[in-house]
């Protein structure tokens, strides 16, 4: 029995390698929408759940944006049941997923929908140089944290240590 | 009671009246053939599951409560009220009579020779053109977009026609999409997940979209402060809803993916034919 699963694992954890990264992308997304529904609108009230100066395609966009989270969310949870009824689980691959999710998230949003459409900021009637700084610069360090997680997890690297 | 109303209320607002008995004897009507239906089953078949009692009981509740009662009569009054009803006659009550299987149920109870004939219905062109998720979808969040963002909410605050068809249509409407979300019950024409989920997501945020509207816009007539008190219910009330339907949808696609089981829509099929109740959803 458990050297079954140990085959079934390498082989299946192969095949499912992107699916595990995908999973923990979903996720991610999901993560960094509550994170920001619930610290930045609720608990801060930085910005709200209407802001005035919101064009037309901001409330599209951010209406979108959170059904679509609260989909990545639930789905990526049965996804993750799913990949480990298969035994094709890779904590790494989905640790990355996660991290690269978060981090392209808050990237997009601190430079496309603060700076460049300008449809909210993160704050108002205070100096805003400081918090875009540490915005962009913690999704970033994200960003590359996940990145260099999925490499090392990445299927290539995995069969060649397999064949040492 | 009176004079709070009187300051936002109109001359020519509808009394609701006998309209409000309607509903009580369409509910009870609907829990008594069930009741029915269910111990009909249960002669021939295995027992009706006690959850699907349940949900149909408090579905036909919760939507009852919507347009009949003190809920109703203070939804007339405010909006706050109504967007509590809005919830549950177009929501909660829909989900949880999809959840109670009554059409699985009703085609055990009926003879064969009709029970083909609601199948050939099923499978009539005009029906399939509107339990496809999409159009679903469109009569549902649509419908809304237009009651609130049209003239509509005013005119039936004073018509009773009109009243009653917006309410049969919330309900109607909230029903066809949940039923062509999740595949509790006998669909002769199943869509793929990916398209349930992209046509989800893009009506779930229809629905917020509009709240947000609300809370800014609110429809004529309707004081900023409710208004945006409706909004916020129709926005957090929604997703607390949403949330259910996705995760049932995400349970089922996670069922009907098991890599050794049959898949679920044969199961359903043995369902009726074997008359084995399936468990949960």
């Amino acid at each position: 029995m458990g050297n079954e699963r140990v085959r079934i694992r390498k082989y299946n954890g192969h095949q499912y390698s992107s699916r595990n990264l995908w999973t923990g992308i979903l996720f991610g997304f999901g993560i960094i929408a509550f994170i920001d529904e619930v610290v930045f609108h609720q608990l801060l009230h930085w910005h709200h759940f209407y802001d005035k100066s919101t064009s037309d395609i901001g409330l599209v966009s951010d209406g979108l944006f959170h059904a679509f989270s609260f989909f990545a969310t639930i789905g990526s949870s049965f996804m993750l049941a799913d990949l480990r009824r298969r035994d094709a689980f890779s904590l790494k691959r989905w640790v990355g997923g996660i991290l690269l999710g978060a981090g392209s998230f808050q990237l997009y949003d601190g430079i496309i929908q603060h700076k460049v459409m300008r449809l909210h900021q993160i704050r108002y009637h205070v100096d805003i140089l400081p918090y875009d700084l540490v915005w962009n610069f913690a999704a970033l360090v994200l960003l590359i944290i996940g990145i260099v997680i999925t490499m090392q997890a990445s299927p290539k690297r995995i069969a060649s240590e397999g064949k040492e | 009671m009176t004079n709070h109303h009187m300051s936002h209320s109109h001359s020519g607002i509808l009394s609701l009246g006998p309209s409000l008995l309607i509903p009580v004897l369409i509910s009870l009507t609907a829990l008594g053939l069930y009741l029915y239906a269910a111990w009909s089953s249960n002669q021939r078949f295995r027992q009706w599951p006690t959850y699907r009692y349940a949900c149909f009981g408090i579905g036909v509740l919760c939507s009852a409560l919507a347009i009949t009662g003190p809920l109703a009569i203070w939804a007339h009054l405010d909006f706050r009220a109504h967007m509590l009803g809005h919830l549950l006659l177009g929501m909660l009550g829909p989900l949880l009579i999809v959840l109670s299987s009554p059409l699985t149920l009703a085609l055990r109870t009926m003879k064969v020779y009709w029970a083909r004939r609601v199948t050939q219905l099923l499978r009539s062109r005009p029906l399939l053109l509107i339990t496809h998720p999409i159009s679903a979808a469109v009569l549902n969040i649509g419908g809304l977009w237009l009651i609130y963002g049209t003239g509509l909410y005013t005119v039936m605050q004073y018509n009773m026609l009109i009243h009653t068809l917006v309410h049969f249509h919330v309900f109607a409407a909230g029903y066809l999409f949940t039923a062509s979300m999740i595949y509790t019950e006998p669909n002769p024409h199943r869509t793929s997940y990916t398209l349930r989920s992209l046509t989800m997501i893009v009506a779930f945020a229809g629905h917020g979209i509009l709240s947000k509207k609300i809370y800014a816009n609110p429809p004529e007539g309707i004081p900023l402060d409710q208004g945006q008190t409706g909004g916020l219910l129709m926005y957090y009330g929604g997703d607390l809803i949403d949330l259910v339907l996705i995760f049932i949808f995400c349970l089922q696609w996670f069922r009907s993916c098991h890599p050794t089981s049959v898949t679920h829509s044969s199961k359903r099929i043995s369902e009726i034919v074997r008359g084995e109740p399936n468990e949960l959803i």
